[in-house]
């Protein structure tokens, strides 16, 4: 168990004094040497990442790792998944332990600038919202004056709850639970009035409640958390391999090529296509890895479309809709920069 | 035999055609003109130069790399960030504070529960492990093996779990507050905590503290006064007495000369939560049950252990002479037994305090926990760790040097 925290951020700081003052090699070149990919995840929320039965990592973040190993080494499955808290996970990268944060991360400035940390392309759009027992009656998150609220320390989440009750002039008393399990178990047991997280992943823990039907989401929406995969700055070559590879999966998807077609697509006479595919080389060596690096996502792990079906659509547990998650051209927010 | 050892280096020396050089070096000693390697005294202090400049060398070098390496990654230094906003909201605090608060007031905060939390289970656990601990060296069976029971199984199941266990019992078995079990008028137990009635604030309130320090004052200089008394006259005083009369008494004739303010604080189900009385809650109960009952064993084998360190014969001698039971333990047993008592004592004070930091698995924001949440939202981990070591550190060499003190003062004082 990795509970004890002060034991674990100290080891991460200690990293962070000891990692020689050389200049490392490239991201890139470390993980090819390694053999392997490691990525952080959360491992606690499903439809995002979280191990199934049978011990498999499955998820939309658990995808996009894959999708990055796909493109790397040629085969989704040279990934690590190391289970990190919202706590844990920054310094986790910041110290070289991952190579990449697939960790329904938000965007925001002070950890772009001040964390030294670069957020790639945007793999889901969510907002904060708030989840309540249906018996307690309450309709709208302004009636929560004096509520007991369950939160994850050290996320956005967090800050904009106090926001959120500081604007609205409310009384609230959060409790704080590092272990995501932890602390939906305590919400679940009638702890908390109130559980606050991401849209997402209130739907997930819903999923996993004893009787999903007893709570319900609140309207409110207070925030934009824009979640994307993370890497550290000073390594423009690793941000440029990740963040193409999330838009390599949006633009698949926009262009119809999906793990089954894929193989046909590959005779396409589509000049755009044919660059995207590596049949016309040049894309896959101007990011230093092989030509066949989108084929290879696209066949291992589907298009940005069949991710989303796949782990939280609307045959899932979780059953959300596209909505801001849609393509550009079905009034959704996931458009993709030109392959060219 | 250092004249022995002298006599065979005089040969050795001799044989290696030493002899000169020795005989040399033997007039400097004996002049007093030696030269500084030889010298032990200059040794050591040009030892202890060369190992200080290496450890401020490896300081220099760890700080410098540290920060060239954060630079590198253009991740913030420094502590500056302690006068930013916080922008979180902290569930329980001693002082007031809101999420407009800056960073450094929400680690005051932090600390100020961990102290809360230590403070209360230090003495709890001192009480608790001395009646186990008592309770078995009892000749009464059933209670020596309940005692040897408590302290074997809670000595080995780790502290983390027995917090975990708490805290479920906690929020699992208790009803919301809209169902609260009201056990005694007043008194409120729920799954958000447990909410009782206090007095409500009246200015008499200060002057009966104020009349329970004086009380104390008192006390003080009449328990020297008695000794003193005692060892010129003879007279004993019935010190302890007249002493629960004072401490008791002074706030209650304070209380009374106020016209006996009655007036109560009720706790009131009002919207989701009880509001007015105190309510304790139930990430605080558990962290402190958890720690008392773990800690409390592990205190009850140092109070046997020290006891049992007393001879039999020093009883029985102390009983030969005449010496009535009370005067028994507090004038021989007591004495010996604390000087083998304390330093082990001290030791599991000090694991109570550092083991309150498993808090963040509960969700008491003590000061782990607030600074994580500090390191996260900053960014800033070495500075957060390195708080987080200080603060540590001085509440433990705070809590040693007044044990080391006390600890003097019961020491057998050989005349």
């Amino acid at each position: 168990m990795k509970l004890f925290k002060l034991c674990a951020v100290a080891m991460v700081a200690a990293a962070l004094v000891a990692t020689s003052g050389v200049a490392a090699a490239g991201t890139l070149q470390e993980v090819r040497e390694r053999g392997v990919l490691i990525v952080g995840v959360n491992g606690g929320v499903f439809g995002f990442s979280m191990p199934d039965k049978k011990g498999v990592w499955k998820g939309l973040d658990v995808d996009t790792a894959k999708a990055i190993a796909a493109a790397v080494f040629g085969d989704a499955n040279k990934v690590k998944f190391v289970a990190l808290t919202a706590v844990q996970r920054l310094p986790a990268l910041q110290s070289k332990e991952i190579d990449v944060l697939c960790r329904n991360t938000t965007q925001t400035l002070t950890r772009e600038t001040v964390n030294g940390l670069n957020f790639c392309h945007v793999n889901y759009y969510d907002g904060q919202g708030f989840m309540v027992p249906k018996k307690l009656g309450v309709k709208s998150a302004k009636e929560l004056e004096g509520a007991t609220v369950c939160v994850l320390p050290g996320t956005t989440t967090e800050m904009n709850a106090a926001d959120f009750f500081r604007k609205n002039r409310m009384q609230w008393k959060p409790v704080v639970i590092e272990q995501t399990p932890e602390l939906s178990k305590a919400f679940f047991a009638g702890r908390c009035d109130c559980l606050t997280s991401d849209a997402s992943q209130l739907a997930s823990h819903r999923s996993v409640a004893l009787n999903p039907d007893d709570y319900v989401l609140l309207p409110e929406i207070i925030s934009k958390e824009p979640l994307a995969p993370v890497v550290r700055h000073g390594d423009d070559q690793w941000y440029d391999i990740v963040n193409w590879t999330v838009m390599a999966l949006i633009e698949a998807e926009e262009r119809g090529i999906t793990s089954k077609t894929v193989d046909k697509m590959l005779k396409s006479k589509d000049p755009q296509v044919q660059r995207f595919l590596g049949v016309t080389p040049g894309m896959g060596k101007a990011l230093g890895l092989d030509e066949k690096w989108a084929y290879n996502i696209i066949k291992q792990v589907g298009n940005y479309g069949e991710i989303f079906e796949r782990n939280v659509g609307l045959d899932t547990p979780l059953k959300l809709e596209r909505g801001l998650n849609d393509l550009w051209t079905r009034g959704g927010l996931m458009y993709s920069a030109a392959f060219r | 035999m250092p004249e022995r050892l002298f006599r065979a280096l005089e040969v050795v020396a001799g044989d290696l055609g030493l002899q000169k050089g020795y005989d040399r070096f033997m007039d400097n000693t004996l002049t007093g003109k030696v030269p500084f390697w030889l010298d032990p005294k200059k040794r050591a202090i040009i030892f202890q130069v060369v190992v200080f400049a290496m450890v401020g060398v490896l300081a220099y070098y760890l700080v410098s790399n540290t920060l060239l390496n954060l630079k590198k990654q253009s991740i913030a230094t420094g502590f500056s960030f302690l006068h930013k906003e916080s922008a979180f909201e902290i569930g329980e605090s001693l002082i007031s504070y809101s999420a407009a608060s800056s960073y450094g007031r929400a680690l005051i905060v932090g600390a100020l529960n961990t102290l809360k939390v230590a403070f209360i289970g230090v003495v709890f656990t001192i009480i608790l492990g001395t009646i186990v601990g008592v309770a078995r060296l009892s000749s009464n069976w059933l209670v020596s093996k309940l005692a040897a029971i408590y302290i074997e199984v809670m000595q080995d199941i780790p502290v983390l779990l027995q917090l975990f266990f708490w805290y479920a019992i906690f929020y699992e078995t208790l009803p919301s507050p809209r169902q609260a079990l009201c056990p005694v008028n007043g008194l409120y137990l729920c799954n958000r905590g447990v909410a009782f009635t206090i007095p409500e604030t009246h200015p008499a309130h200060k002057y009966m503290v104020l009349a329970l320090l004086v009380g104390c004052g008192v006390v003080y200089l009449l328990r020297r006064w008695a000794r003193k008394r005692q060892e010129t006259t003879g007279k004993v005083f019935p010190v302890f007495r007249v002493s629960i009369g004072l401490i008791i008494g002074l706030p209650l004739v304070t209380w009374l000369a106020f016209g006996t303010p009655m007036k109560m604080d009720i706790p009131k189900l009002v919207g989701f939560n009880f509001k007015g009385g105190m309510t304790v809650s139930p990430e605080f109960i558990a962290l402190l049950l958890g720690l008392i009952l773990y800690t409390a064993a592990f205190v009850a084998e140092v109070v046997r252990a020290g006891i049992q360190s007393v001879s039999k014969g020093q009883r029985e001698a102390a009983m030969s002479i005449g010496l009535r039971p009370p005067f028994v333990l507090n004038l021989v047993i007591l004495p010996q037994a604390l000087r083998v008592i304390i330093p082990p004592l001290t030791s599991q004070m000090l694991n109570l305090t550092k083991n309150s930091s498993l808090a963040v698995a509960i969700g008491y924001p003590d000061f782990v926990s607030v600074a994580n949440t500090t390191i996260n939202q900053t960014g800033q981990a070495v500075e957060g760790v390195a708080l987080i070591m200080t603060v540590y550190l001085i509440f433990s060499l705070s809590t040693s040097a007044f044990m080391n003190w006390y600890n003097k003062r019961v020491a057998l004082v050989e005349r």
